[in-house]
């Protein structure tokens, strides 16, 4: 029979062992991933990949550089129109939300972040495509803003309600005024983990196919300025993989690869700019 | 908050139309106030939007089928006959599931991440973790199809029948797809969102408060037990309901894997269907007002679950006790 | 923060960058696209609709760029339905279907549509028996009732009764279907409920029907994938999936009594062998002639009769003459049948009446 204290330990080591186990079988399935994309992708990757664009089947060869530009100009729409209101949404129910209105709000975000990406998709079509005529790049950086939207509010909201009032308070004793206190203290502390939370979203949506359907549409060629349908890498994976032909297959694995990296890449910019060496811990 | 004379250069002088309004007497906090509202309020406005388009676009076949959309199990278009019942029982069986499976593992990765590693093991292992989200749907489902399925086919299926058969949840046909290989795959995708928003709300908590317990002779767990977890309570629920929203509206991978049949079976071996797969599998080809009306219900539907699920999980939290809000103790 | 700013700088001007390095006959206009457009500057042009033909577009709108590089053509295969949708709702400028619209369907549409037909492809039944080596032979009977569910085994006496060398195993059937609203199932569904009565009236004809057996798969890619990996399973695919992932396709039994192979000369004679009227729809399943293979189908090009926009309209009607002719020789490689030469005909008497408000706009072509 063990005594109290060596119980506790003993239930101390095995929720520690639980948790080293929890973290091993969340990695697994990445290791699995990542070794079966690159062991089918890694093939395709050539300067080609990157320069070129796609060609029909029969003839190999080609690239999805107009899906890359794509992708990344999508991304970059859905930033601009996603993170600041979504952030500042955020602060509005950090700081202000106990209000009815707030828990309203804060139940549309949850309700929001539950809908799916092609409804978005189709909402998105019927509001901007079916108005302009044409398909656009707008249009899908819109649908992939209202993807983002809810995750970026929410994330922002939690981080910036733990940041510690003994912040805020310093900042009000010196006579900053609230608003001032908000953005610059306490939204700055928050910084680094609100990061986390817009990669996370922008790493999604990056993902996206279904949105994009009726939205930014894709494109055989390279899409200029926002107006136009534009390819997408998530896109041509989908299509590519869905295909008959080989040589398509491979190549919508180089583009699942090629995709990963990006975020990655993203994923890493975003860290840098952000990084934060006052934190609470 | 009076200040009678100037100390540092962010104090902007005070208006004296706004003190009218009361408490907001700087121009500064008034606009702040009103534009972050007005942005938050852009939320709720595109809520509603979506929801009034899906009304609209399903007005045909609310007056169809009436209630009898929600009990009906019979989904075919080629009578233009449409009920919903499987697919409603689909997508909440395979959210719970993935729940079940990821929110263990998402705490115990965020509690390993922000306690117990190394330094050095931090941010690579929050790296790779956050790293899953990256994965694209498409790329899920691919990997489904060729890794996931077989591997429960031919490994896993088998054992939970030989050595749970007994049980209605482990029997019938084993042939990988179906609801344990959405239910995994959904806990797959979800895994980051939670871990990494809790891992971020546990490092935001207060170290005073973990040193304290420490102080006070807990074991490493207890101090988390009993000092952090409750603090960050709130958030850690934030970050699973993130989770479960991400898990009712995913679309792509989960078509691929979840077998793609509308019959309702509490058997994790048998194929199910969704209501997003539904949409994402039909909605392309389908010709007809009433068909495509069906399909925006069933859009609506999905909105109606989730808001329900939502209420559920708030009341667990209310239920729990009062929740100390951040660093307002 | 000085290392930080310039990180953020440097992403910036990347991206502008990128969206700036284009190869120089880029599309012009690139505000309101549907505007009219200079002549000289290009013209772009979008279409939506099947997943069937896309192989064979991507290949006509790669050639015809090559002989005309000022015009684009950007095809997306977003299903049939979805193709009919966005030519009604004037967002793409031709859509494409497998299956011709019906009254409704004309009825929403703002003006009057073309059904062009471009090309021929069939759907096959492809299955995986190890023991079996020379193509099954099926009738429709046989089919119909292995899709009913009525013929379990594969070695059933109906079964053996057409393969009497065959190897047939004593094993279930596994059956696969699509999930997933397909032209392909409305092809094949269409072809059961026209060889079976019983099929017609208890399951029905659609692009989503409910199976009364089987198992399903999403995509013709899902079926390929089940039916290449699983043994003792049958399905139905286009041709491409079948030929290019080498499976056996099954030899089925036409209405002229012979069993025909889905070769590309069985899918022309089963066209040759039908009428096209004047609207240019028509089914090819099941049709009369010797050779001809019994699950063929048409697939069409949505075109309004009226174009709003002269120069694009101009620039359609000449790409569709172009694929109609030129663009008919690629069609073997991707394992489509081309348009018999009677049909081109009744076509190209069709294209001529392409107009933009008075003006025809395929004068001398």
């Amino acid at each position: 029979m063990l005594d109290r204290y060596a119980r506790r330990r003993y239930v101390d080591v095995v929720v520690r062992a639980a948790c080293v186990i929890a973290t091993l079988i969340a990695l697994i399935p990445l290791i699995s991933v990542l070794y079966y994309v690159t062991r089918r992708g890694i093939g395709g990757i050539n300067l080609a990949f990157f320069t070129e664009l796609p060609k029909p089947v029969g003839e190999s060869g080609g690239g999805m550089a107009n899906a890359i530009q794509g992708t990344l100009k999508l991304v970059f729409l859905a930033c601009v129109f996603g993170i600041p209101p979504g952030v500042m949404a955020g602060v509005y129910l950090a700081e202000f939300g106990e209000s009815r209105f707030g828990k309203w709000v804060r139940f549309s975000a949850d309700v929001m972040s539950g809908v799916p990406s092609i409804t978005v998709g189709i909402f998105v079509y019927a509001l901007v495509v079916l108005h302009e005529k044409h398909f656009s790049a707008f249009a899908g950086g819109v649908a992939l803003a209202v993807l983002m939207l809810p995750t970026v509010t929410r994330t922002t909201e939690e981080l910036l309600k733990l940041v510690p009032e003994s912040l805020r308070e310093a900042a009000l004793g010196l006579g900053v005024p609230q608003w001032r206190a908000t953005l610059r203290v306490m939204l700055r502390t928050a910084a680094p983990g609100i990061a986390t939370g817009v990669m996370l979203a922008v790493a999604r949506v990056a993902g996206e196919t279904a949105p994009l359907l009726f939205t930014a549409f894709s494109n055989p060629f390279w899409s200029s300025g926002f107006d136009e349908p534009t390819a997408s890498l998530p896109m041509n994976i989908y299509n590519y993989a869905v295909s008959p032909y080989e040589e398509w297959h491979r190549q919508a694995w180089s583009a699942a690869l090629v995709l990963l990296l990006l975020v990655l890449l993203l994923n890493i910019s975003a860290r840098l700019l952000v990084r934060n060496r006052v934190g609470a811990r | 908050m009076s200040v009678s004379h100037d100390i540092s250069p962010l104090i902007r002088p005070r208006s004296k139309i706004l003190t009218r309004f009361g408490r907001e007497v700087n121009w500064g906090d008034f606009a702040f106030r009103r534009l972050t509202a007005l942005l938050a309020a852009l939320m709720i406005a595109a809520l509603l939007a979506m929801i009034a388009a899906m009304v609209h676009g399903s007005a045909e076949s609310l007056r169809t089928f009436g209630l009898g959309f929600v009990s009906s199990e019979i989904w075919n278009p080629v009578r233009d006959v449409y009920g919903a019942l499987p697919f409603i029982y689909g997508t909440i069986a395979s959210s719970v599931l993935a729940l079940c499976f990821a929110v263990p593992i998402s705490l115990g990765v965020a509690i390993f991440l922000s306690e117990l590693a190394p330094a050095w093991l931090r941010d690579p292992v929050g790296f790779l973790v956050e790293l899953l989200a990256a994965v694209p749907s498409v790329v899920y489902g691919l990997w489904g199809i060729f890794v996931l399925a077989p591997w429960l086919r031919d490994t896993v299926e088998p054992f939970l029948a030989s050595t749970l058969g007994f049980l209605p949840l482990f029997q019938g046909q084993q042939r990988g797809f179906g609801m344990l290989a959405g239910g995994i795959i959904l806990a797959i995708m979800i895994t980051p969102t939670i871990s990494s928003v809790s891992r971020e709300v546990l490092r935001a908590v207060p170290s005073a408060l973990r040193e304290g317990a420490l102080g006070l002779g807990a074991t490493p767990w207890e101090a988390v037990r009993v000092a952090v977890l409750p603090y960050a309570r709130s958030g850690l629920i934030g970050a699973t309901i993130l989770g479960l929203g991400r898990a009712l509206g995913e679309t792509m991978a989960i078509t691929m894997v979840i077998g793609n049949r509308s019959e309702i079976s509490v058997s994790l071996f048998a194929p199910s269907y969704t209501m997003a797969s539904v949409i994402a599998n039909e909605f392309s080809e389908a010709t007809g007002s009433l068909y495509l009306s069906a399909l925006a219900e069933i859009g609506l539907l999905l909105f109606v679950v989730t808001v329900l699920l939502n209420i559920v999980a708030r009341l667990l939290v209310w239920r729990v006790g009062t929740v100390p809000v951040g660093g307002r103790l | 923060m000085f290392a930080r700013r310039d990180l953020l700088v440097g992403l910036v001007l990347t991206l502008v960058a990128c969206k700036g390095s284009q190869p120089a006959p880029a599309p012009a206009a690139s505000e309101a696209a549907s505007a009219a457009v200079k002549k000289d500057e290009g013209v772009s042009l979008t279409g939506a609709g099947a997943t069937f033909p896309y192989p064979l577009y991507s290949k006509w709108i790669s050639e015809y760029n090559k002989l005309n590089p000022n015009v684009k053509i950007n095809y997306q295969s977003i299903g049939s339905g979805g193709g009919i949708r966005q030519i009604t709702a004037n967002t793409v400028d031709f859509g494409a279907t497998d299956a011709p619209m019906n009254a409704d369907e004309e009825k929403q549409a703002p003006a009057k549509l073309f059904h062009i037909p471009a090309t021929i492809g069939a759907v096959v039944v492809a299955y995986n028996l190890p023991e079996v080596t020379s193509p099954l032979k099926l009738t429709p009977e046989v089919l119909v009732g292995i899709y009913a569910g009525k013929i379990r085994m594969w070695n059933d006496p109906k079964i053996k009764a057409d393969n009497a060398d065959a190897k047939l195993p004593a094993k279930d059937i596994s059956v696969i279907y699509r999930t997933d609203g397909s032209g392909t199932t409305a092809v094949f569904t269409g072809y059961l409920g026209k060889v079976s009565s019983d099929w017609k009236e208890k399951v029905g004809v659609g692009k989503v029907v409910n199976w009364p057996t089987g198992l399903g798969a999403k995509g013709n890619e899902g079926v390929t994938g089940q039916v290449k990996t699983t043994p003792y399973t049958i399905g139905y695919i286009e041709r491409a999936y079948a030929s290019q992932n080498k499976l056996p396709m099954a030899e089925l039994k036409n209405k002229a009594g012979k069993f025909v192979a889905p070769s590309i000369e069985a899918m022309s004679a089963a066209a040759d062998s039908v009428e096209v009227p004047d609207e240019l729809f028509v089914s090819l399943s099941n049709s009369d002639g010797d050779a001809a293979y019994p699950i063929t189908s048409y697939s069409y090009l949505l075109v309004y009769e009226n174009a709003k926009d002269a120069v694009k309209g101009e620039a359609l009607a000449k790409y569709i003459w172009w694929g109609l002719h030129d663009g008919q020789k690629f069609s073997k490689d991707l394992d489509y049948a081309p348009i018999p030469a009677k049909v081109l005909a009744k076509v190209e008497r069709r294209l001529k009446e392409l107009r933009s408000g008075d003006k025809k706009l395929l004068s001398g072509a």
